[in-house]
């Protein structure tokens, strides 16, 4: 395409694109993204165009891969437009029924569809389902409809209009004060407000004459994929939202700093800057305004700390991710000693909807000190793991059982982790929390960057934290003696309560330590290390004192206080278990009563996967 | 692996921006030989005017690099929470005692590397194994014994 | 002129002065390991903690041989939360190096009792990375650096073999805390050690397109060597 050179042109060539697109034309979108790609979408959607081509339709069907909207428990996902009938957990043997039935006759099939577990029913259209009936999608709008490696889709819809308002008629302080009226906060976890830092940034660049804004895209959460599933299915809208921050700020060159884990992300990112850069929209004299902007990516290396913003631009700098005490802060002096703006994915991606819908807009929804939507990653014992994006101010319950559909297999809810290793837990009595950033901490939790990890009756407190401060520890960069050594103290702890080890005193030395590493430590991540540990005992003290001083694991989780046993009156001696057993635990001949070594077996709970008559129990 | 200098030469020479491109040159590099020989850190210090001890401690930091070399197949168990919280560590467990190696380490016949990854973002197919770049879901104890036969039968065949 | 209040008492210093030389000014004492006054301050070792109360803010601890004078901060150097800090912190210290005597003195100084936790190594390095930023910031050699991350930190060179930096003029050795390196002569040049020197990794090709043998090492010895020779 040709590149825009004034804001005219830009209007212009926005506006045939709008005419143009069309969301009652026949259409099938399928989820791309890369957790509908390791179900096989790929396979999917090239079936699913051969199999077009070959019915030889009268008017054409365009089959479109988009970004992940994020029901990704009923992946694949397809919808059929104009109706949006929603297809899930398609096969690729399903498709050529779909091609004839649906598309041809125009039929339904119902085994494709969703079945409400409270009805049993049949939901037909997208609209209609659950999931989305109590989500806001003001970031995740475009996932699901768009191509996010196509400009022209992204366009089409509105994208980029936000970029030339701003360069058409709005000064850099108006832009700022419309970030602060909207009320946005920092996505990545910490919640400070936007607009404020972007004023204060934007003083220090008209100081020094220079300055960087980054994107923080290392989300190194275990469970999170919300800023994935941006960058994947509409990274025009970060490069739009940062696009506007550089103006308003006085800054000339950016970095998106992405995991290397996450390929397609990056790749979905290179495509989208080349097409931003060869339209004129990214680089030098941005719809002929004059303003310049270079925006680069850089790659993260494998380490959870360049989360951290210090870290993060010394891993920029070609050094170690080790972060440095603040103040100074990054808005002060960062990258290479000048003035820089850190924000989170999808605070940038906030940015467009707050320019064309207006900061006041923005601000109705929400709470009073926490305004706008959060995109959370449901995942764990829940029925609808996926993404969803939600108004600030709704319940905890709300999202977990209306949205997320609740527990799976009758279970009982136990507790749900927010915030990831950095993160509290709030169990079943404080479900009706309202989700906003300070009635979250004052439950001993942080709203953290969105991964929200719904736990069971099956799941053991215990080795939930140990399993949180394995992660941490690991990750710790080590500069500092609290974090490196007080998490390592802390897990030794853990290891040796879940073990069978765990003494009286256990607990009041966890307290102790975690709360002197919390305090002294250097970075965020040795100050939030704690907080599993911290907040599972809080609400979960029975469960350590269970551990420590009964040696039980009532979860049935620590392999060290369980044990596996064979039940005589229903073991049809078979020899199953016992040729899938790696460590020759089980004794026994065929037809006779097969028979476990409590001191060999390992407790890795095949035996109990294998057995088809339910003769294996652990106790 | 035969290493080539000027093809690491011309990796690095494509970083332009100085020490802030060391992390990315060695990424590149770590990408094509699937590991960084000493020679890629001695040269891109020298040509990116970066100490030797930067270029080392960068390349012993971060998990994405590797000093030794890698095996033909390399196993990533997921061990994110969602997949930890529906059982990645039997997964994981079964893959340590069918290859008889512990995370992080490359099998004797060079044939395998089983090493463990923080949260892949595919969450609702947890537990995930990806091989060689390829993800397999919802594994369980068989389905690793199936994942194992399958590619030592593709080895056998070659 | 900056004006805090330090331990109750009215403090006034010059600008661009961080806590820990405000206090130093004016003779109360801080605990320091990783501190210097020829090195950039560090921030690593925690044990320089003090609390520190900004106007509308909950006090926390900062480590102060970093932290700048603002205008109008209360600070306290052992309140309750910091002679705990800094117990806790010696302890932790300790785990990692329990029969080292400095450390020791200090565990004793900031009244720790028991030590809980230890690892199953005992390090006389306790990491508080003198020696790296000294070869950086002094020397300007930089033939060492800390490698791995988390517990597994170390000190080491390049490749864990002989520096072909190293100019042997023992600013480690003088300003490492604890003696965890040790100075010998063996053959007439000075090697440091905990670094492995006896083993000469093969990082070199030879017959390969560039011949990247550490030079300086082996020339220095041999000319050593040879002048020997020739007394």
């Amino acid at each position: 395409m040709n590149r825009l050179q004034t804001i005219a042109e830009f209007n212009v060539w926005q506006s045939a694109l709008a005419g143009r697109w069309d969301e009652t034309a026949p259409c099938l979108r399928v989820c791309d993204g890369t957790g509908c790609r390791a179900l096989g979408s790929q396979k999917v959607l090239a079936s699913l165009r051969e199999e077009i081509q070959k019915a030889k339709l009268e008017t054409p069907i365009e089959v479109i891969g988009t970004g992940c909207p994020g029901f990704c428990e009923c992946g694949p996902l397809l919808t059929v437009y104009p109706q949006r009938i929603s297809y899930q957990k398609i096969k690729l043997s399903d498709v050529p029924e779909i091609v004839q039935q649906t598309l041809v006759k125009g039929a339904i099939i119902e085994r494709l569809l969703y079945t409400d577990p409270q009805t049993g029913q049949h939901i037909h259209l997208e609209p209609d389902l659950p999931f989305y009936r109590k989500q806001k999608r003001l970031v995740l709008d475009f996932n699901g409809r768009i191509d996010g490696t196509r400009i022209e889709d992204y366009a089409a819809l509105g994208g980029y209009r936000a970029l030339a308002k701003v360069l058409g008629s709005m000064t850099p302080e108006q832009i700022i004060a419309e970030v602060k009226i909207s009320g946005l906060r920092g996505r990545g976890g910490a919640g400070f407000p936007t607009g404020l830092k972007w004023e204060i940034c934007s003083k220090n660049t008209k100081k020094v004459g220079d300055g960087y804004i980054v994107c923080n895209a290392d989300e190194g959460d275990p469970g999170a994929f919300m800023d994935r599933s941006v960058m994947e299915g509409n990274p025009h809208s970060v490069i739009e939202g940062m696009i506007i921050g550089a103006y308003a700020m006085g800054i000339h060159q950016g970095f998106v700093y992405i995991r290397s884990e996450y390929p397609l992300a990056v790749e979905n990112l290179r495509i989208a800057l080349r097409q931003a850069e060869a339209a004129g929209l990214l680089g030098r004299d941005i719809m002929g305004s004059g303003f310049d902007f270079n925006l680069a990516i850089r790659l993260g290396a494998g380490a959870f700390v360049c989360g951290e913003e210090t870290a993060l631009m010394a891993s920029i700098e070609g050094r170690i991710g080790e972060p440095h005490p603040r103040p100074p802060f990054p808005a002060e002096s960062g990258l290479w000693g000048k003035p820089t703006n850190i924000n989170n994915v999808e605070t940038w991606a906030n940015v467009p909807y707050i320019i064309n819908q207006g900061g006041q807009e923005y601000a109705k929804i929400g709470t009073e000190k926490s305004k706008g939507t959060k995109i959370f990653s449901v995942v764990g014992k829940i029925n609808n793991t996926g993404l969803v994006e939600v108004p600030m101010g709704i319940t905890l319950r709300e999202v977990i059982f209306d949205v997320g559909g609740g527990i799976p297999g009758r279970k009982q809810f136990k507790a749900v982790q927010l915030g990831g290793p950095s993160g509290g837990c709030i169990p079943a009595e404080h479900l009706d929390v309202p989700i906003d950033y300070e009635s979250l901490t004052g439950l001993g939790a942080i709203m953290g960057s969105g991964g929200m990890v719904v736990t069971d009756e099956d799941t053991c407190m215990v080795d939930f934290a140990r399993y949180f401060m394995t992660f941490t520890q690991q990750e710790s960069c080590g500069k500092c003696v609290p974090c490196r050594l007080g998490t390592k103290a802390m897990l030794t702890t853990l290891e040796r309560i879940c073990a069978g080890g765990g003494q009286p005193g256990d607990v009041e030395y966890l307290l102790e330590l975690g709360d002197d590493v919390k305090n002294s430590s250097l970075c965020g991540l040795g100050q939030t290390a704690p907080n599993p540990v911290l907040s599972t005992i809080r609400y979960f003290r029975h469960e350590y004192e269970a551990h420590i001083i009964d040696k039980k694991c009532q979860a049935k989780v620590c392999k060290g206080l369980i044990h596996y046993s064979i039940i005589p009156e229903k073991c049809t001696g078979c020899l199953v278990c016992l040729r899938n057993c790696t460590s020759n635990a089980i004794s026994g001949a065929k037809r006779e009563v097969h028979v476990i070594n409590p001191q060999i077996c390992t407790r890795c709970g095949v035996c109990m996967n294998v057995c088809k008559f339910d003769a294996v129990v652990v106790n | 692996m035969d290493i080539s200098i000027s093809e690491i030469n011309d990796i690095i020479n494509k970083e332009v921006l100085g020490e802030g491109s060391l992390i990315a040159a060695l990424e590149e590099i770590q990408e094509r030989y699937r590991y960084l020989p000493p020679e890629a850190l001695i040269l891109a210090s020298e040509r990116l005017g970066v100490p030797l001890s930067q270029a080392y401690s960068v390349a012993t930091f971060y998990n994405a690099f590797s000093l030794r070399p890698k095996g033909t197949h390399c196993l990533h168990v997921c061990t994110g929470t969602a997949c930890h919280v529906r059982g990645s560590l039997q997964v994981l467990d079964r893959l340590e005692s069918k290859l008889g190696v512990r995370a992080g380490e490359t099998t004797r016949d060079h044939l395998f590397t089983l090493e463990t990854v923080n949260c892949l973002g595919a969450c609702a197919l947890g537990p995930i194994v990806v091989t060689d770049g390829e993800y397999s879901g919802q594994m369980t104890t068989q389905k690793v014994d199936h994942l194992l036969k399958t590619i030592l039968r593709a080895e056998a065949d070659r | 002129m900056i004006h805090l209040t330090i331990d109750d008492k009215p403090i006034e210093v010059a600008e661009n002065r961080t806590l820990l030389e405000a206090c130093r000014e004016h003779g109360i004492h801080i605990p320091t390991l990783c501190y210097h006054p020829a090195l950039e301050p560090y921030g690593g070792c925690r044990l320089c903690v003090v609390e520190l109360s900004q106007p509308g803010r909950r006090s926390r601890l900062v480590a102060s041989c970093v932290y700048p004078c603002e205008e109008g901060v209360v600070v306290k150097t052992n309140s309750e939360t910091v002679i705990r800090s800094r117990r806790m912190t010696a302890e932790l210290i300790l785990a990692g190096s329990y029969h080292t005597p400095e450390m020791l003195a200090l565990g004793e100084e900031l009244g720790v009792k028991e030590v809980r936790f230890k690892l199953p190594e005992d390090n006389a390095c306790v990491l508080c990375g003198l020696c790296v930023r000294a070869c950086k910031e002094i020397v300007g050699v930089s033939a060492i650096s800390v490698i791995q991350r988390g517990i597994a930190k170390k000190v080491a060179t390049p490749f864990q073999v002989t520096s072909s930096r190293c100019i042997g003029c023992g600013t480690c050795v003088l300003i490492c805390p604890t003696g965890a390196f040790k100075f010998e002569s063996v053959t007439g040049f000075q090697y440091v050690s905990p670094l492995e020197s006896a083993y000469r990794l093969g990082y070199y090709r030879l017959g390969g397109e560039l011949d990247l043998r550490p030079h300086f090492v082996q020339d220095v010895a041999e000319l050593l060597i040879s002048m020997k020779e020739e007394e």
